[in-house]
């Protein structure tokens, strides 16, 4: 008797015989006849993969767009930015640095402008509440800034129609002021075609003329102002309006994005010897470089990455439990050709792996309809006028990331079906009615 | 009687319903010979369906032991039965089994998936194509099953049983589902593969198919009750009576008609 001659043959290894290449092609090719045999059940079954794909791509592709804009724009410029807070230290007693200790001062501005060597420009910076009128219009409370000239260096923003302040307007406190476009909307002193230059508005009942339109920026949009409406006054005018105590920061620029780090250095120097600090004593203002800004950006994009990838986990588990649901269905519509396979020498493992195919080419199927409807939300997102999102694009490791993350949920939910398909009795299936 | 190709000895298949024991088989030994035309017969409840599912390796003995061309299937793991259905067994149906979406030919094809030593891509359709062109469906290898007749749809289930030079066809009822000239029809088709070699095991409740068999087997609670050949078991059974019966009717009509 040769009873005892294991079946395995030539080549095989392990359980059963290795599966070859025309079983996997057959299969992948009897999933697609499938899918494609109930075209609309299939599309429902994947709408939530899909949904879910798309969704996370247009928000990965946003997030891009934006992170590129922001940082092409912090980087021409920003990277050489500065700015100067009060901060009164924690864990000190309030008695030691009070706020009039920690508040800055004009004169800090100018011995940092004067010691300084990696500083090319610095501009104290208050803000006054007035209320604004025209000769037609008027704005209560409105946010008046007090700047030097070296504002402009300072924050990137140009003067485009006009003149800047002057020493002199400086000096001697002279009553001008530089507005932007949409103070001069807001304030309709655009009369006589000349962009509102050389009209005059009342800040405060103090008769000003308007000397100079200064540029928009898009760093505006970050703000919190309901109203866009700017105004800005020397900042010896802005000085004798006040009484007491105000708040001041100062915007200042390095030479270059290069010296940016030696620059802070420098100002946390000449602040500390100008307030006579003790080396132990903790620093009772604040120097913030760009860079800082950029690293706060870039946590917050991962952390609305996270987020998106968030939403998205949760939508593939709904995706998910949808195909495992239509698995299970045709599983059992299936029970008779399950009993047939079986009957002309399909394994368990060949069913089991046959079945979890054709759930991954559902799944992944899904993914790839996901990535391309994500994709072409991402180019609608570019023709948004002012979203910032020009440079919006699907990355290669996104589209990598949501065929996996399909993959793996056609193999995590087409599991238990496949299993179950994988486990009839032929006799039983092919019984079944 | 050539060498035996099937030996069953004492095999034996005990189902548990609920609480009730079936006991399906009850010791049965048969032996079959390479290149037999078998009929298992029996009325519904006699055994027949399990002792074809034990033949056709879809099942296993409770007891006994069943050797298949040498080699004793009987205590084989699921995998290597799998192993032995898709190589040594070609099933029959009597609905057929086609699958709807698939061409004749990607039907015959199917049990080659399962193969690892079927070969390449063209070898495979070249024996799909083979298979069809031996059961006279060389011209319907793109049809699907639904632009076939029921003869035609059996002839395609009968190339995929064939497509591997099965030691045995097992079919079960085939010619349930077929109209009287389409069982004729397959019957010969049947007959034919049995002549270029092949052995065949039909399973049947109708003696018209039992008389196409060299061999009738005849089941009943679970034992073997006749085992003859096809002439003696005509001698015997009450299919002679129904038969003579009818002959008789229409002798009479006939004279009635004259």
């Amino acid at each position: 008797m040769t009873n005892t001659k294991a079946p395995s043959r030539k080549g095989a290894k392990g359980e059963g015989r290795g599966l070859t290449i025309f079983f996997f092609l057959k299969a992948i090719g009897m999933a697609l006849s499938q899918i494609w045999a109930n075209k609309t059940r299939s599309f429902l079954t994947a709408l939530g993969i899909i949904v879910g794909v798309a969704s996370v791509t247009a928000v990965i592709a946003a997030l891009t767009g934006l992170k590129a804009k922001v940082l092409s724009e912090f980087e021409s410029v920003g990277a050489a930015r500065l700015y100067v807070f009060p901060n009164r230290p924690d864990n000190v007693p309030r008695a030691k640095f009070p706020w009039e200790k920690c508040r800055l001062k004009v004169s800090e501005a100018q011995a940092i402008m004067d010691q300084c060597p990696s500083i090319k420009g610095i501009s104290p910076i208050v803000d006054l509440p007035m209320s604004v009128e025209s000769d037609t219009e008027l704005i209560d409370g409105m946010t008046v800034n007090g700047i030097w000239p070296a504002w402009h260096d300072a924050v990137g923003r140009k003067v485009m129609r006009g003149r800047p302040f002057s020493q002199i307007d400086i000096d001697t406190a002279r009553q001008v002021a530089l507005v932007n476009e949409a103070a001069v909307t807001e304030l309709k002193i655009d009369t006589d075609g000349n962009g509102g230059l050389g009209e005059h508005i009342l800040l405060g009942g103090r008769r000003f003329l308007v000397v100079g339109v200064v540029e928009t920026t898009q760093a505006r949009m970050l703000g919190m102002n309901s109203s866009e409406a700017e105004i800005f006054i020397p900042f010896s005018v802005a000085e004798k309006l006040l009484d007491g105590w105000y708040f001041m920061q100062f915007a200042a620029i390095a030479t270059s994005p290069e010296t940016a780090e030696e620059a802070k250095a420098e100002v946390e120097y000449v602040m500390r010897r100008q307030r006579g600090l003790q080396p132990d004593d903790p620093d009772t203002f604040r120097v913030a470089a760009l860079d800082q800004y950029i690293n706060q950006f870039k946590s917050l994009a991962s952390g609305v990455t996270a987020i998106a990838g968030g939403i998205v986990g949760i939508s593939l588990l709904v995706g998910g439990i949808g195909i495992m649901n239509i698995m299970l269905v045709s599983v059992s519509e299936r029970t008779r050709e399950i009993g047939l396979r079986k009957a002309v020498g399909a394994t368990s493992a060949a069913i089991l792996l046959q079945f979890l195919l054709e759930a991954v080419t559902l799944t992944v199927l899904g993914g790839i309809a996901g990535l391309v409807i994500g994709k072409l939300m991402a180019v609608s997102l570019t023709y948004i006028p002012g979203a910032n999102l020009e440079q919006a694009d699907v990355p290669a490791w996104a589209v990598i990331l949501s065929i996996v993350f399909s993959a793996g949920v056609g193999v995590a939910f087409g599991m238990f079906p496949a299993y179950k398909a994988s486990r009839l009795d032929p006799i039983e299936a092919l019984r079944h009615e | 009687m050539s060498e035996s190709i099937i030996q069953l000895r004492g095999i034996a298949k005990v189902y548990r319903v609920g609480v009730e024991t079936i006991h399906a088989l009850r010791g049965v030994d048969l032996d079959i010979g390479r290149n037999e035309m078998v009929a298992i017969m029996g009325s519904s409840g006699s055994g027949k369906s399990t002792l074809m599912n034990m033949l056709g390796c879809l099942d296993r003995p409770s007891s006994g032991e069943y050797t298949l061309g040498g080699r004793l299937v009987s205590a084989m793991k699921s995998d290597e039965l799998a192993l032995i259905r898709n190589e040594e067994i070609g099933f029959v149906f009597q609905s057929f089994e086609l699958l709807a979406r698939q061409s004749a030919l990607e039907n015959v094809e199917l049990p080659l998936m399962y193969s690892s030593t079927a070969g390449g891509f063209r070898a495979r359709r070249e024996r799909a194509l083979s298979a069809l062109q031996r059961v006279g469906l060389g011209d319907r290898v793109d049809h699907r099953p639904n632009q076939l007749s029921g003869g035609q749809k059996q002839r395609v289930a009968i190339a995929r049983a064939i497509l591997n030079n099965p030691k045995i066809l097992m079919a079960d009822e085939p010619t349930g589902n077929l109209d009287s000239a389409t069982t004729a029809e397959i019957l010969a088709l049947f007959t034919r593969i049995y002549r270029e070699g092949q052995t065949i095991i039909i399973v049947t409740h109708e003696n018209d198919v039992a008389a196409h068999c060299q061999r009738v087997v005849r089941l009943r609670d679970g034992r073997i009750l006749s085992d003859l050949s096809a002439e003696e078991d005509f001698e015997v059974s009450p299919y002679v009576e129904e038969a003579r019966a009818t002959q008789r009717r229409r002798a009479d009509a006939e004279e009635a008609a004259a």
